[in-house]
């Protein structure tokens, strides 16, 4: 196989505790060798002045197929991923049909290795059918590849239902991924509820929605030993519940989106629909305090609910547009630009909530530069400035409240197996 | 013809409107121009001038989702008093529900060579959508609890045609503010000209965030009945609420309901504005809503003049 050296590049492997500058060398696919020489190898690629970083993993990706291919496809969604600096990506299993059988696990990693872009891990439904009923058959979807399991895009509902998926998953050391939300609380609520709401008549979703299935999981992880990671978390309230349920020893994580760092409910003055997502936009003093989670590590990881939606379906009006958007192509310049530029993180602790932070959730050997490890790299220049421009997208879709934005920072090359898969 | 564009006068200057979506974004001066033209528009009309030609050849459509029979009819009216041909165009009847956008369905109306689009609908924002995506104007005739601008404009001018002024006077909100959008027209129209504002109500349909916009929040109607001068009675909105907020109707009667015996209670000259239509027996018994204090009627007639005039503002220019 190929031979590749990075040269010269900043290297940053927040799991090795490594942030020095080197040549890093790249032979059959695994990380060979640092301070190597440039000679002997097929390709030398110029790093001075970049960042060499493990590629960046995003644990939280609807890939749309099967079922909603007019969204996306794996292998745009993966092709949007390595744009965006992404060597993995979990996807979840809210397609049609719903990745609940062996059949379909085994679907989604064929097409993504036909794609051959990036890797995917399969995320598994916890209930058959994302029904909430009963559990789905989650050690044959373990055998099948499954990494982990949530019925995101709905919350498991049923209190019985998530105990026994942890005590079950237990079995697997799997975690449940549990999209946080109490419906009854939340009914046609389209934005966050506070006085953004109020004065544009829009129905509210209130943070105590997120906060008291927060604290349910919390209590039946804590009570089964289980291990719950809580997806988009996005109010002050989860923030505290869950820093207050580590301290304690409960086995829980935690991810929080690019956007829900980035933007609050003002936005939805503007009455537009790429504002409208599950859980909406929080207030300012709900987006402090996910950014002092990420800070003091209650959150683990940064993860982007990409969430396409062709555009007319986005087109219309705000209740009947559907939630969510896209965020491949967008998260790594809204990390540099909304977390790591005003100094809130620093760039070891950034790429840790991208590398280390999901490969050990989802129990994946990666997001490490450490020599064996799989040659998973992201090159990104930390000081390019750029504008959002969706028509450029590489997602199929272009449903993003981030058109016009100038970032900072961007994924310049992504080796993926030790071969180049992007070159900006 | 030239008499009567002589009497109603030229465009502002400083207007430059394209659409009406709400009362939020307005100057206190633009309100000022529209109530000062709907007042000229009701003198024209009441002299028996019943047909203008300021807006003729041109075409008004009316496109609402929700149903409507006051408004609607107010507005087709006020477009025909001023020579424009109106259409009125119904959800039900229409491609909408056999799944096209909302957009697509506005544009095709649109290339048909209209000059304004006057819209309602259930969710707030939809005229915005509407108006960023055409080129002709686009008003707001209630869209969802969030505005419902030509209402609160025609509160205002009965308000200010009865009592002389606005700057000053104490104006009560009683009832659903949480899904009024007539409630929050109100308040952005009435805060603007000076008006002191209560919003009155059960405390599950009046959060005590209504504060930060500068009001006052009330959860006794009886405790404010001495000191206002004008009680705007919002009606209850079964149709929006998911869950009933208050225990039952009889409940809610007997806390905010406006009897002759409140009515007693109230300073003298007190006018009682309802936006309608009301449940009657509900948010106003009849006797009140009949009596000398009431305006109703006289609400109705100064909406026909406010959607004259801000029809007139919007597209009386427009080649």
């Amino acid at each position: 196989m190929s031979s590749i050296l990075i040269q010269n590049g900043r290297v940053i492997c927040p799991r090795q505790g490594m942030d020095r500058v080197t040549n890093l060398s790249i032979r059959d696919g695994q990380i060979a060798a640092y301070d190597a020489p440039a000679e002997g190898h097929e390709t030398v690629i110029a790093a001075a002045g970049k960042i060499v970083a493990p590629g960046l993993i995003d644990m939280h990706v609807h890939l749309r197929q099967p079922g909603r291919e007019e969204d996306e496809t794996i292998r745009t969604g993966t092709m949007a991923a390595l744009a965006g600096g992404f060597t993995s990506v979990a996807c979840v299993p809210n397609t049609d049909p719903p990745i609940d059988t062996q059949g379909t696990v085994q679907f989604v990693r064929s097409l993504a290795a036909k794609a051959d872009n990036c890797n995917v891990f399969v995320l598994g439904c916890v209930s058959k059918d994302r029904e909430g009923k009963e559990l789905s058959e989650i050690g044959l979807l373990v055998e099948a590849g499954a990494v982990a399991f949530t019925d995101d895009g709905a919350p498991v509902y049923d209190a019985e239902l998530m105990r026994r998926a942890f005590e079950y998953c237990l079995m697997f050391d799997k975690p449940v991924l549990n999209h946080a939300e109490i419906r009854e609380l939340t009914q046609q609520g389209v934005m966050h509820e506070g006085l953004v709401s109020l004065v544009l008549g829009l129905p509210g979703i209130p943070p105590a929605a997120e906060d008291v299935m927060t604290s349910r999981d919390i209590a039946l992880a804590e009570a089964t030993g289980g291990r719950l990671h809580i997806m988009h978390v996005s109010t002050s309230g989860s923030v505290e519940a869950i820093r207050r349920a580590k301290r304690r020893g409960v086995k829980v994580t935690a991810e929080v989106t690019p956007h829900h760092l980035s933007l609050t409910d003002e936005s939805l003055r503007t009455f537009d629909s790429n504002y409208k997502m599950n859980p909406p936009l929080r207030g300012r003093e709900h987006v402090n305090a996910c950014i002092a989670g990420l800070v003091d590590g209650t959150i683990d990881v940064i993860a982007t609910d990409h969430a396409p939606h062709s555009k007319e379906k986005k087109m219309q009006e705000l209740d009947r547009a559907p939630f969510g958007i896209v965020g491949l192509e967008t998260a790594l310049g809204l990390v540099v630009t909304k977390l790591i530029e005003p100094g809130h993180l620093d760039w070891p602790t950034a790429l840790s909530k991208m590398t280390i932070g999901p490969a050990r959730i989802l129990g994946v050997s990666k997001g490490t530069l450490a020599i064996g490890a799989d040659a998973d790299v992201t090159i990104i220049d930390p000081d390019v400035r750029w504008t959002v421009d969706p028509s450029k997208f590489y997602s199929k879709s272009t449903n993003t409240p981030f058109a016009g934005w100038e970032l900072r920072g961007r994924a310049e090359t992504v080796i993926v197996g030790g071969r180049v898969k992007f070159r900006r | 013809m030239a008499c009567e564009t002589a009497e109603i006068g030229a465009i502002p200057e400083h207007w430059n409107r394209r659409h009406l979506l709400g009362l939020e974004d307005l100057s206190a001066e633009e309100i000022t121009t529209i109530l000062d033209k709907a007042v000229q528009f009701k003198r024209t009309v009441a002299a028996g001038e019943r047909k203008l030609g300021l807006l003729s050849g041109k075409t008004c459509v009316t496109l609402f989702f929700e149903n409507s029979t006051r408004t609607r009819t107010s507005f087709s009216l006020a477009a025909r008093r001023l020579g424009a041909d109106t259409i009125d165009f119904s959800a039900s009847a229409s491609s909408l529900s056999k799944g096209e956008t909302i957009i697509d369905t506005a544009k095709n109306i649109e290339a048909m060579g209209i000059e304004a689009v006057i819209v309602r609908h259930r969710t707030p924002g939809t005229p915005h959508l509407l108006a960023q995506n055409l080129r002709c104007a686009v008003l707001n005739a209630g869209d969802g609890p969030h505005e419902h601008p030509t209402q609160g404009l025609l509160d205002i001018l009965t308000i200010r045609e009865r009592l002389g002024r606005l700057e000053g006077l104490t104006v009560a909100l009683v009832g659903d503010i949480a899904h009024s959008r007539t409630a929050r027209s109100n308040i952005w129209g009435l805060k603007k000209l000076g008006a002191h504002v209560i919003v009155c109500g059960p405390s599950t349909l009046v959060s005590p965030q209504w504060e930060e916009l500068g009001v006052e929040v009330s959860y006794s109607l009886d405790a404010i009945l001495p000191r206002v001068d004008v009680l705007n009675l919002l009606r209850i909105q079964f149709e929006r609420q998911t869950m009933r907020p208050f225990p039952s109707v009889r409940e809610y009667a007997h806390l905010y309901g406006m009897d002759s015996q409140r009515l007693s209670r109230t300073k003298e000259g007190i006018l009682v504005l309802a936006p309608g239509p009301i449940n009657r027996g509900v948010e106003v018994t009849p006797d009140v809503a009949d009596g000398p204090h009431s305006a109703i009627l006289e609400q109705v007639n100064n909406g026909l003049a406010v959607r004259m005039a801000v029809l007139w503002l919007l597209i009386g220019n427009r080649g």
